[in-house]
């Protein structure tokens, strides 16, 4: 009995063991992934919106996938503030010319990348935007600058439809 | 359980005990052995239990006139505060509940760090307590969420994305927990159901809480171990249940001056104002309970190392057991943590203020001094402390300071018996 010796049941106990694990995996798997957003959800990718009335200096705050998008048409000076920023000064060092593909348009996610709170438009130190929350500061390229949010405001997949027309998603 | 057979008087007391042995368990329950010198910082475990058992019952209540869903939430709450018969009042009661949960909560949690209560062989029943305040503030965080109003939608967008802070998989956390791109819809549904399930688990841990105590028996404030046999303890029924009942008393009299005349004093106007994914509020702040913590978040300028921060500060408290070498458990006889007990009192009074303002300028060098001293207490202090701090003579017994008499066991004794 001493001697150690691979049995029948050695083999039935693992066997039983590892389908058993499979089996329970298989199970609990649908639980945890029905959470995961669903096809409704999922379904809404996409929003146009018409920019026809925006004037240079002004911003759009649109709602896309339930989070709010802001369109900025910026004014030259902006977009000199933002293109003359060395890129060794940004915490997350992303190129204006990156980011608005056309200059005079700056279409991004208005979620701070902190904690999800909407920023504040035309405040801050930097003359971009500012979160009430937690104090994060970003640039008229809405990059984050200043305070503990970890990367630059996330640019969404957007083309111009027309000259008036945006489409986000 | 119980250190002595117990047999009931009746036939059918007996028929019944003999296949379900429940008398013997409410026997024990009354004459469960209390040291007879507990003060009134004993009294909030029972307070606790009705803590529980009011916002179950509120919440059962409420739950049959709340609709969980993101276009009709806010309104079928207006609705309960208008229309419900009595509604209004139910749901100040479950509203305010939560805060008088937490107020006796943090007394409890206090009590035990003044008195030594989760030392050796405690141990157990200190952890129980970690995870049912655990649950209890996750409870507190989802019900806060389910009237869909201003402070709702945002204090859950921020709380949900904390997850965001953990490498590579954190914004996939988030998604999951959203079941969406943000808090919407399925966020409400699911947080309806946990907090609902919450209370169940947290009363089932109340029961292993109490079993646990049941094992070694109360703590007390000499916090020396009763002598066995001796006159250190009395019955729970009926010396134990008149003071609770009491000090409960006491206590829903500052419970109802809440829900009576002040029912929105400890939450936000902005709660008033219905989700708009669109607008955050100026200035987004916990409930009061949390406060403390969210201070330490906010200390940290760094997104992960803040949520790491405030994390440690919770669960620090489960090793407490190992972190305090001192082996005297009542700070009564302890000069020097007596002191530094107080001092950590003021430290989480002073995170929970500047928690409540705004992150800048002097409240911000201030939140991360207390949030540094907090730490300190417990992983530098504590520890140098039991081996450093020169302790008072403990007592021989708990019946030795009650009767102010000498320091021979023996004399208290023959003394004790005399007085009966």
């Amino acid at each position: 009995m001493s001697e150690k010796k691979t049995k029948r049941r050695d083999f039935l106990f693992t066997a039983t063991t590892a389908v058993g694990a499979v089996g329970a995996a298989a199970v609990v798997w649908p639980m945890i992934d029905q959470m995961n957003p669903d096809a409704s959800v999922k379904a809404l990718a996409s929003t146009e919106v018409d920019v026809s009335a925006l004037t240079p200096g002004n911003t759009l705050t649109v709602l896309w996938r339930g989070k709010p998008v802001f369109i900025r048409r910026r004014t030259q000076e902006e977009i000199d503030e933002a293109r003359a920023v060395k890129m060794e000064d940004l915490i997350h060092p992303e190129k204006d010319e990156d980011r608005a593909k056309n200059p005079e348009w700056l279409v991004m996610l208005g979620v701070c990348t902190h904690l999800g709170c909407v920023p504040l438009n035309d405040k801050g130190d930097y003359n971009g935007w500012f979160c009430p929350c937690h104090g994060s500061h970003y640039d008229t390229s809405g990059r984050i600058r200043k305070g503990p949010a970890p990367w630059n405001m996330e640019v969404p997949k957007y083309e111009f439809v027309n000259a008036n027309t945006i489409k986000i998603g | 359980m119980s250190d002595h057979d117990y047999r009931p008087k009746s036939k059918v007391g007996q028929w019944f005990n003999d296949r379900l042995p429940l008398l013997t368990l409410a026997n024990h329950l009354t004459d469960y052995p209390t040291p007879k010198n507990l003060n009134y910082w004993w009294t909030f475990g029972g307070i606790l239990t009705f803590c529980l058992i009011t916002q179950i019952v509120t919440g059962l209540t409420l739950a049959m006139h709340y609709i969980a869903h993101a276009d009709m939430a806010f309104e079928s709450v207006e609705h309960i505060m208008r229309d419900v018969n009595y509604g209004w009042l139910i749901r100040y009661i479950h509203a305010n509940g939560a805060s008088m949960f937490f107020l006796a909560v943090y007394i409890h949690i206090f009590r035990s760090l003044f008195y030594g209560s989760y030392k050796a062989p405690r141990e157990i029943i200190w952890i129980i307590g970690i995870i049912i305040y655990l649950l209890m503030m996750a409870a507190a965080f989802m019900g806060y969420v389910l009237p869909w109003g201003q402070m709702s939608f945002w204090g859950a967008t921020v709380i949900t994305n904390l997850f965001s802070a953990i490498p590579l998989v954190g914004e996939g956390i988030v998604t999951w927990l959203w079941g969406g791109y943000s808090v919407d819809n399925p966020t409400l549904t699911r947080f309806f159901t946990l907090h609902y399930l919450i209370p169940f688990l947290i009363l089932g841990l109340v029961v292993l809480h109490i079993w646990a105590l049941h094992v070694p028996g109360n703590n007390n404030p000499v916090g020396i171990d009763v002598k066995k046999p001796s006159k250190d303890t009395v019955p729970f029924h009926p010396y134990i249940v008149i003071k609770d009942g009491f000090a409960l008393l006491m206590f829903m009299i500052v419970f109802a001056f809440f829900v009576f005349y002040a029912p929105n004093i400890l939450g936000h106007a902005d709660n008033y104002i219905e989700a708009n994914p669109m607008v955050t509020p100026a200035h987004i702040v916990p409930e009061w309970y949390l406060l403390p913590f969210y201070a330490i978040l906010r200390s940290v300028p760094d997104k992960l190392l803040g949520v790491v921060a405030m994390l440690s500060a919770i669960l620090i408290l489960a090793v407490l057991p190992w972190l305090d070498t001192s082996k005297i458990r009542s700070a009564v006889f302890r000069p020097l943590y007596k002191q530094f007990y107080w001092i950590l009192v003021a430290d989480v009074l002073i995170l929970g203020y500047v928690g409540a303002m705004p992150a800048e300028g002097l409240y911000l060098l201030i939140a991360r001094v207390a949030t540094a001293y907090y730490f300190l207490h417990f992983l530098v202090i504590l520890p140098v402390l039991g081996f450093k701090e020169k302790t008072l003579p403990v007592p021989l017994s708990i019946t030795e300071p009650v009767l102010g008499g000498s320091p021979n066991l023996a004399v208290a004794r023959n003394k004790e018996s005399k007085i009966e």
